[in-house]
């Protein structure tokens, strides 16, 4: 099933590393991990689309194998008609990749800087250049930041930064790999307002990895899970949720205690997880935190507690105890 | 397979401009075509040109420390020759060669290495941006990564190791009595000038090595800086066997031994003929085929790290 029409085409791709392992001082054992193994699927212009997966699924892998950074084991991998690994600087002017974890722009200089290497590296003509850069600096709030230094800018502020950079050449796509990630409620929901005018207006196709459920429930139509290398899921979000409800969505209450105990029992609430002196009691996501924590403080010495809501883990880890 | 895919890429295009024209300009600023082989080198220096510009800014926002730094840079490279010259206050020669002899050696290395340092010298520091993940961002943007990889937090300061080689080497043939032809006269500047490119070319190797083996810095360092360490003497004191090596293995004899031999109208150790001081160029073009075969090769194997 190869899909050229489509903007993003992956038929079969794998790719597998070598690891080697030192099992003793003088011997080297040699394994093949397949961080992606055999996975297919085509993403329309102007879809906007979450992909998903825990820790090692192979979500970042099949990210850079699309963005020309990794060359596929096997495979045939198309973005916008090109090979990436083997046209990867083409490619380039075609694509927008905002990595969450790492800057773009230039540490010591004015954010304004960078975007002028931006406008002189992809040629971008400069009438079109002001209007790009004029429309996320009005959206993204970056007036007042397009002379600060960018190690003087906060995370969130980089963050959209980082996007804004990623977009002044008009690309078809654009990656985003964790663009949430550590930022706080005003950035994040400044972000996703933005994401979404982007596609609405430009047509834009994004393609995101995320470990915030509400990313995709505000952003994306489409949902794709990945785990073990293998596309589990394909469709939209209301069928995830679907396939995950085998079990009652659960929130978690993480509790830290004066000292290390055994597991704590409260009625309503069981744990799942200990470490040291914190607990992790599951309850189920409808009923109130309230008559638990208060249990809690009264019988066990209590130092501090967060209540955690349900996450795409919990989801898909769901999905799986549905399934088997 | 070529075709199929220029088909397809026409097809997107076609596409796209069928959706609504305001939203989804045409984009008539990117090249459709794939550059070709000259065209690349030529977007290589562009956008090496345009990093470089931006680390030069970058360091300007700290003045002070970049004067400081230059002056250092300089001072630390001239002890260097003033060690030397201090040995010669207790010997007169060194295997045959007398101090000016030495400071041409000395003077053409450093200029050498000083330049190919200024130039790419940071390709070593490809094995930490391999480790910290931080290459990824290079190889999206629509530079080639060596260009990127070479002005990589390029280093202005470095400009002083160069002026102090060019110092002593103009020292050196301003107190020498050289018996100057045309041949001699071209020979200067071209020694120089290869002798950096073959540098260049260790370093590229040398970054590509860092692909597979992980901080292998210290290997190149020990070719670049080690090697030009061994250039500022003469060759007569060194085993054949390493001549050897050093004239066709890794041919840093090149770099400046075997013109400055020429120069001084003294016959090489291991009986290569005098036209042989004009090969460096030559010598500096083969050693880059290796190189950049090496770095395909170690941008392809590139692994990235986990996320």
């Amino acid at each position: 099933m190869v899909d050229d029409d489509a903007l993003i085409s992956l038929d079969g791709v794998e790719k597998v590393f070598d690891v080697r392992r030192r099992v003793s001082l003088m011997r080297r054992e040699k394994r093949q991990v397949r961080a992606v193994d055999g996975i297919s699927f085509a993403v329309a212009r102007g879809e906007m689309v979450g992909y998903i997966g825990p820790n090692g699924a192979g979500k970042s892998t099949t990210i850079k194998m699309l963005t020309g950074i990794l060359n596929p084991s096997g495979g045939r991998l198309r973005v916008a008609g090109i090979d990436p690994a083997r046209e990867r600087v083409r490619l380039a002017h075609r694509i927008g990749v905002v990595f969450g974890q790492r800057t773009t722009l230039w540490w010591d200089l004015p954010l304004k800087d960078s975007y002028g290497l931006m406008r002189r590296m992809y040629r971008v003509p400069r009438a079109r250049f002001e209007e790009n850069l004029e429309r996320c600096v009005d959206r993204l709030d970056l007036a007042e930041l397009l002379d600060v230094p960018v190690r003087q800018l906060s995370l969130g502020q980089r963050m959209r930064g980082d996007i804004a950079a990623a977009l002044l050449h008009d690309p078809d796509v654009l990656y985003l790999d964790e663009p949430t990630i550590g930022l706080d409620v005003v950035s994040k929901a400044k972000v996703r307002g933005f994401l979404r005018q982007l596609n609405e207006e430009r047509g834009t196709t994004v393609l995101l990895t995320t470990h915030d459920l509400q990313d995709i429930e505000q952003l994306c139509e489409r949902v794709m899970v990945i785990d073990h290398g293998r596309l589990m899921y394909d469709g939209a979000l209301g069928g995830l949720h679907a396939a995950g409800s085998a079990g009652e969505s659960e929130r978690t209450l993480v509790v830290d205690l004066e000292r290390e105990l055994a597991p704590i029992s409260v009625p309503g609430a069981r744990v799942v997880k200990v470490e040291g002196p914190r607990q992790w009691l599951a309850f189920p996501a409808g009923q109130s935190a309230a008559p638990l924590v208060s249990a809690v403080a009264a019988e066990y010495p209590l130092v501090d507690l967060s209540v955690r809501e349900p996450d795409i883990e919990d989801v898909i880890a769901r999905m799986y105890a549905g399934r088997d | 397979m070529a075709e199929a895919t220029g088909t397809a890429g026409t097809a997107g295009t076609a596409a796209a401009t069928a959706g609504p024209a305001e939203t989804r300009p045409a984009r008539e600023f990117t090249d459709p075509e794939a550059p070709r082989a000259h065209g690349r080198v030529l977007e290589g220096l562009r956008g090496y040109g345009l990093i470089v510009a931006m680390w030069i800014r970058s360091t300007m926002t700290y003045r002070t420390s970049f004067v400081l730094s230059t002056v250092g840079n300089a001072a630390i490279t001239l002890l260097d020759f003033v060690a030397i010259s201090i040995m010669f206050s207790h010997v007169d020669v060194l295997g045959g060669f007398t101090l000016p002899e030495i400071a041409l050696l000395y003077g053409s290395c450093s200029a050498s290495l000083g330049l190919a340092d200024l130039l790419l010298g940071n390709t070593d520091r490809i094995g930490a941006r391999i480790r910290d993940g931080s290459l990824d961002t290079m190889l999206v943007r629509p530079v080639p990564l060596l260009a990127q990889v070479a002005a990589d937090r390029f280093a202005l300061r470095r400009l002083g190791r160069v002026v102090q080689g060019l110092g002593v080497l103009g020292w050196a043939l301003w107190s020498l009595e050289v018996d100057w032809t045309a041949g001699k006269v071209l020979l200067v500047p071209v020694m120089v000038l290869s002798g950096a490119a073959i540098f260049a070319a260790v370093m590229v190797a040398g970054a590509a090595f860092q692909f597979v083996a992980g901080d292998a810095a210290e290997v190149q360092n020990s070719f670049t800086y080690g090697g030009c360490t061994m250039l500022q003497y003469p060759p007569t004191v060194f085993a054949t066997e390493l001549l050897r090596g050093v004239t066709f293995i890794v041919p840093l004899a090149f770099v400046n031994w075997l013109p400055a031999l020429y120069l001084l109208g003294r016959p090489d150790p291991l009986g290569l003929p005098g036209w042989a001081a004009f090969l460096s160029p030559l010598v500096a073009f083969v050693v880059f085929v290796p190189a950049s075969l090496a770095w395909r090769a170690g941008v392809r194997s590139y692994r990235s790290t986990g996320s």
